[in-house]
């Protein structure tokens, strides 16, 4: 009787470790559905927020309008029918009057030149009007949008392109600036230090990855974008510079470590071949140990790149968030990270902009699983381990 | 000439490896010298004063301390156990690489994809709300593959003469496992385990929409109510406070307060690792 409960509990106890061994799958695939469901129901949704149309007079002979041009239009910077984009064959040309709510809609005289922003239910009231085709919101339209207006009316502008180039810019920008020195670390590391130096510099570089990310953001607000904003006499220091810099010192580590153990991975035979033709150390090193770690070191270099783009706090604080296409590293720039946290909180539960920035992270999640499998397939190639 | 070309080479490389470390001197230097004169018996045992501009941090404390403990509970034996499938049981090659590939995917998510989901499931979902639940539960998860990846590297480098001699003594799989090669692997698996117990204290993008509370001067009284979190607190006193220059020390002494606790805990992983290594070579 006894050894059958200890049985039972020792066959509980193994089912529950096979149970949370398959754990890490299951997570990714809640993840991927949760982001993905969220995010999704946002093409397709129309370019107007929801409840509100887009009126313009029945004499209009425009079919349609795009997004931007709406804006536009709405923010005066287009002022005449015939300067939209897709104005058909025949436009009025004459300019636009712009009104915004329903009391300005019934006060406008001059109704054949009018657009205007009012509640669905208001639409059919005021005479002479259609509803104008606003369209939908496009794939196009997100992924190739410069602009990122999340919160203008009556068409919120989610182009993408300037955030997701920012972020590949300042991540890119900080592997540069790391890379020398995570390189020569990792040299020291491997092949030149002794006992006493590597007890200094390994915890270090621990250490260094071990300082939350919150604490190098508040570090660089206060330290490097003065400096950054000093030596390039600059109205702002909050750029993508400053970002780089922190973010060269967070993904140090990372490079580091991957490229010190493909360092160390050198078979001791070809090091002494080396040596023993006559090659001196330094010729040893970048003749020899650096080009057979070569795939260990592009690992590294993968995987810090990774960190760059998913680090959330550290940009968000430093790289002055402006959602503009970056032109220098002189600008203030906005990552994706940045944007999510910065704005899901003010994002209305299930709005257009809150689906917009789950897609976001979608399509964070994409990139770094992509950079993940790439570097799988690295290291599988070359037998080095990936942390 | 070689000689001349390797000395200058090395000394290149000396200088750039040791200028990391003056970085991180620097940075450690930086906040403890400004965070020093911000740290009082009241600081760390205060409510937050007139915007967070006076007073202390204690519910902010008490509330990592609270986030830390319930990831820890959540990621911990799950952890622990899917360390043990992989190195004790998963027989199937394919189904261990399958596996370990899907711990470094979930390991290599940037902390903000993880807030998202966090609040998608817990906040949304399953109708927790901004509590420490949601907070913990997502924090678990975040630090899940690095429990994982401990314990399995933990597990790895128990010799496998310890097994067989233990299986062949009629023990059962489990019973070698839980009294022979877990005992042994404890010393690494906790050391790990401190480790990301700094990590957890740290995160500051999963929490923001899961938990944490821009200024709550009180303690939590359950599971569901939201706290303040140190990192958070950081965050919002050096970019989003009343009075940004007002805080300026509040934020020193919070930023020093963080960084002491994930020092200390580096600090003793590395103690502990060093304490473990000379006593089983003594034995």
């Amino acid at each position: 009787m006894k050894s059958g409960i200890v049985k039972f509990r020792q066959s509980f106890v193994e089912g529950m470790i096979k149970i949370s061994g398959s754990l890490s799958s299951i997570i990714i695939l809640l993840i991927v559905a949760f982001l993905f469901g969220e995010g999704l129901g946002l093409f397709g949704k129309s370019v107007v927020e929801e409840g509100y149309v887009v009126i313009v007079s029945k004499d209009n002979p425009i079919k349609a309008i795009s997004s931007n041009d709406l804006k536009n239009v709405f923010d005066h910077n287009i002022t005449n029918w015939t300067q939209l984009s897709e104005k058909g064959e025949k436009s009025l040309n004459t300019d636009i009057v712009v009104a915004y709510n329903i009391d300005q809609a019934f006060e406008v005289e001059n109704t054949k030149d009018m657009i205007a922003f009012v509640p669905r239910e208001y639409a059919a009231e005021i005479d002479n009007m259609r509803i104008l085709d606003c369209g939908n919101i496009s794939l196009e339209d997100f992924f190739l949008g410069k602009e990122w207006f999340p919160t203008a009316q009556p068409a919120p502008q989610f182009g993408v392109l300037p955030i997701i180039l920012g972020t590949l810019w300042v991540s890119f920008a900080a592997i540069i600036i790391a890379l020398p020195f995570a390189l020569a670390a990792a040299v020291y590391l491997a092949e030149l230090s002794d006992k006493k130096t590597y007890a200094m510099l390994k915890p270090a570089v621990e250490l260094l990855s071990g300082i939350p990310s919150v604490v190098y953001g508040f570090f660089g607000l206060i330290v490097i974008v003065p400096i950054v904003q000093k030596t390039f006499g600059l109205d702002v220091g909050e750029t993508a510079l400053s970002g780089a810099v922190v973010l060269a010192i967070m993904a140090l580590p990372t490079i580091i470590t991957i490229a010190e153990d493909a360092m160390r991975s050198t078979p001791r035979m070809m090091r002494e071949a080396s040596l023993a033709l006559g090659a001196s150390k330094w010729q040893t090193i970048y003749k020899v140990v650096i080009p057979h770690s070569a795939s260990g070191i592009t690992a590294a270099v993968v995987l810090g790149i990774g960190r760059a783009i998913g680090e959330t706090m550290a940009v968000l604080m430093v790289t002055g968030n402006a959602a503009v296409m970056p032109h220098t590293l002189l600008e203030p720039i906005r990552t994706i990270p940045a944007s999510i946290a910065a704005e899901l909180g003010e994002a209305p539960t299930g709005g257009a902009h809150y689906q917009a920035l789950f897609i976001l992270a979608c399509i964070l999640f994409l990139i770094t699983l992509c950079i993940n499998l790439i570097v799988d397939r690295i290291s599988s190639k070359s037998k080095i381990k990936s942390r | 000439m070689k000689k001349l070309q390797q000395n200058i080479a090395f000394w290149i490389i000396r200088i750039m490896s040791f200028s990391i470390i003056a970085v991180l001197l620097w940075i450690i230097f930086f906040i403890v010298a400004k965070g020093i004169p911000a740290i009082s018996w009241d600081f760390l045992t205060k409510m937050p004063e007139e915007g967070m501009t006076e007073g202390g941090i204690f519910p902010a404390i008490v509330g990592t301390l609270c986030l830390c403990l319930g990831s820890m509970i959540f990621a911990f034996p799950i952890g622990i156990m899917s360390g043990i499938y992989i190195n004790e049981y998963a027989g199937n090659a394919r189904i261990i690489r399958f596996v370990r590939m899907m711990t470094n995917n979930l390991g290599a998510i940037p902390s903000i994809v993880f807030g998202l989901f966090g609040m998608s499931l817990f906040v949304n979902t399953m109708g927790f709300g901004d509590s420490i639940i949601a907070g913990s539960l997502t924090l678990g998860i975040l630090v899940l593959p690095v429990v994982i990846r401990t314990t399995e590297e933990a597990l790895k480098q128990i010799d496998d003469s310890y097994r067989i001699g233990s299986l062949a003594l009629g023990a059962s799989k489990l019973q070698t496992i839980s009294k022979v090669v877990l005992p042994m692997a404890m010393p690494n698996i906790i050391t790990g385990l401190i480790l990301s117990i700094g990590r957890v204290s740290g995160e500051t993008a999963p929490i923001l929409f899961t938990v944490a509370a821009y200024f709550l001067p009180q303690l939590p009284d359950s599971i569901f109510d939201q706290v303040m979190a140190l990192p958070y607190h950081l965050y919002v006193l050096s970019t989003s406070g009343t009075d940004l220059e007002a805080s300026r020390t509040m934020a020193f002494g919070t930023a020093l307060v963080l960084v002491l606790m994930v020092l200390i805990l580096n600090l003793s992983a590395n103690a502990l690792r060093r304490y473990f290594s000379r006593k089983t070579k003594t034995n």
